[in-house]
């Protein structure tokens, strides 16, 4: 009955981080159904592959690597969004024009921010820059972490997220202009 | 505080932005879909060609789970096997959630009536521990839409649960013996309840636990199943 206990040793170590997982597609593909679909996929690949993973660690980076890759397949497929992007380019063009526009950093906290609104500007972030958002803010990943997960190097991590942010600030801005 | 980190901004997705909860079900249709992707590698392959069918019978169940919404699956089945499912899922769940019992003793005369007053009928509790199968408790349950008593027993590793509700004559004939989802299910019916037994136990041990259990509900309760 040794299957019974790799089942067993999966679900103890696997299934607490659904929660964790679902969020994550479900922010990146911006739909229920397509979330629980991916998500329910990447769990049999999981299921699949759980002896290539060492029993002694944190699975939640490994499992969300799995859950983001599925969703990015699932993107790339449907032609959804072009999740091509140059770092480089990315990072640097419109960073200062970013800053002039947000009235310094009390600003963001004087206003009164819709929860629809903060929601709507995450999701304007392309799903690379929404990803580690997501995974810094609402899943309190470490850069190491983020770094498994997503498979760049902790500077990388770092980057996408400074400039996740400086994106986010601008839409939160102009979310509020439209008020 | 590290330069890198935007504190404001953290605070403000941290609590205005949605962390969606995985909805409710989507654990129990993963945690069905894995035991069914387990069960053929937990059979006993008789032969190599027939070791070659379960091959492709379990690459068969993937494609269904993949690409079938459980809707369709469902509908495809019979009300018996749709029975069994539902009563195999009560069973994962009860393992996964770590509620396996709401009453947990092994003793029956503190099991049998903790369902009183949560049921309208009283379900046949034996104590089988000589015979190797211990009460761990009972709890309520919810089985093709109906409530329904489970109680839990355990023989060496294995959990057992033991549904029982009173007849219903919309109900399906429980099978005497069939295998869901890599669980062994075996079920009958007396003249007032009926029974559902799901383990993972092997299929000759747990007929044997059907056997006691049986013959100890007749026992117990010919007429009157609440005078316990």
């Amino acid at each position: 009955m040794s299957g019974t206990d790799r089942t067993r040793r999966f679900e103890a170590a696997v299934l607490p981080h659904l929660d964790a997982a679902y969020n994550l597609a479900r922010w990146l593909l911006r739909d229920e159904q397509s979330a629980q679909d991916v998500v329910q996929e990447a769990y049999l690949r999981a299921f699949r592959f759980f002896d290539g993973f060492r029993g002694n660690e944190d699975a939640r980076p490994w499992l969300l690597s799995i859950v983001r890759n599925s969703c990015f397949t699932w993107l790339r497929e449907r032609g959804r969004e072009p999740i091509e992007f140059d770092e480089e380019r990315d990072s640097e063009q419109r960073d200062p024009a970013l800053y002039e526009a947000t009235d310094g950093p009390e600003r963001l906290l004087e206003r009164k921010l819709e929860r629809a609104q903060v929601n709507a500007a995450v999701a304007t972030l392309t799903p690379l820059f929404r990803e580690v958002l997501i995974l810094r803010e609402l899943e309190a990943m470490s850069y190491d972490e983020i770094a498994q997960v997503v498979g760049i190097p902790v500077g990388t991590v770092m980057s996408r997220l400074s400039r996740a942010r400086s994106m986010l600030r601008t839409a939160l801005a102009a979310a509020d202009k439209e008020d | 505080m590290d330069p890198h980190e935007d504190t404001e901004l953290s605070a403000i997705v941290k609590m205005q932005a949605d962390r969606h909860a995985a909805p409710a079900g989507l654990r129990d249709r993963i945690a069905a879909s894995i035991r069914q992707a387990e069960a053929p590698s937990r059979q006993e392959p008789k032969s190599p060609g027939w070791r070659q069918w379960l091959n492709l019978g379990a690459a068969f169940a993937m494609g269904v789970l993949v690409s079938v919404t459980v809707v369709h699956f469902l509908s495809a089945t019979s009300a018996q096997e749709r029975l069994a499912q539902d009563v195999v899922s009560s069973h994962v769940r009860s393992l996964m959630a770590a509620h396996l019992a709401d009453v947990a003793s092994s003793d029956r005369h503190t099991v049998k009536p903790w369902f009183s007053g949560k049921l309208d009928f009283s379900p046949p509790v034996a104590d089988l521990a000589q015979a190797g199968f211990p009460l761990v408790g009972g709890r309520l349950d919810y089985v093709g839409g109906r409530p329904a008593a489970a109680l839990v027993y355990q023989h060496r590793q294995h959990i057992i649960n033991v549904f029982v509700w009173p007849h219903d004559t919309r109900a399906p004939t429980p099978p005497a013996a069939l295998e869901a989802q890599g669980f062994n299910v075996i079920g009958w019916e007396d003249k007032k309840m009926q029974f559902w037994l799901v383990s993972d136990l092997n299929a000759s041990d747990l007929q044997a636990f059907a056997d006691q259990l049986r013959g100890a509900a007749i026992a117990g309760s010919p007429s009157a199943p609440g005078k316990h």
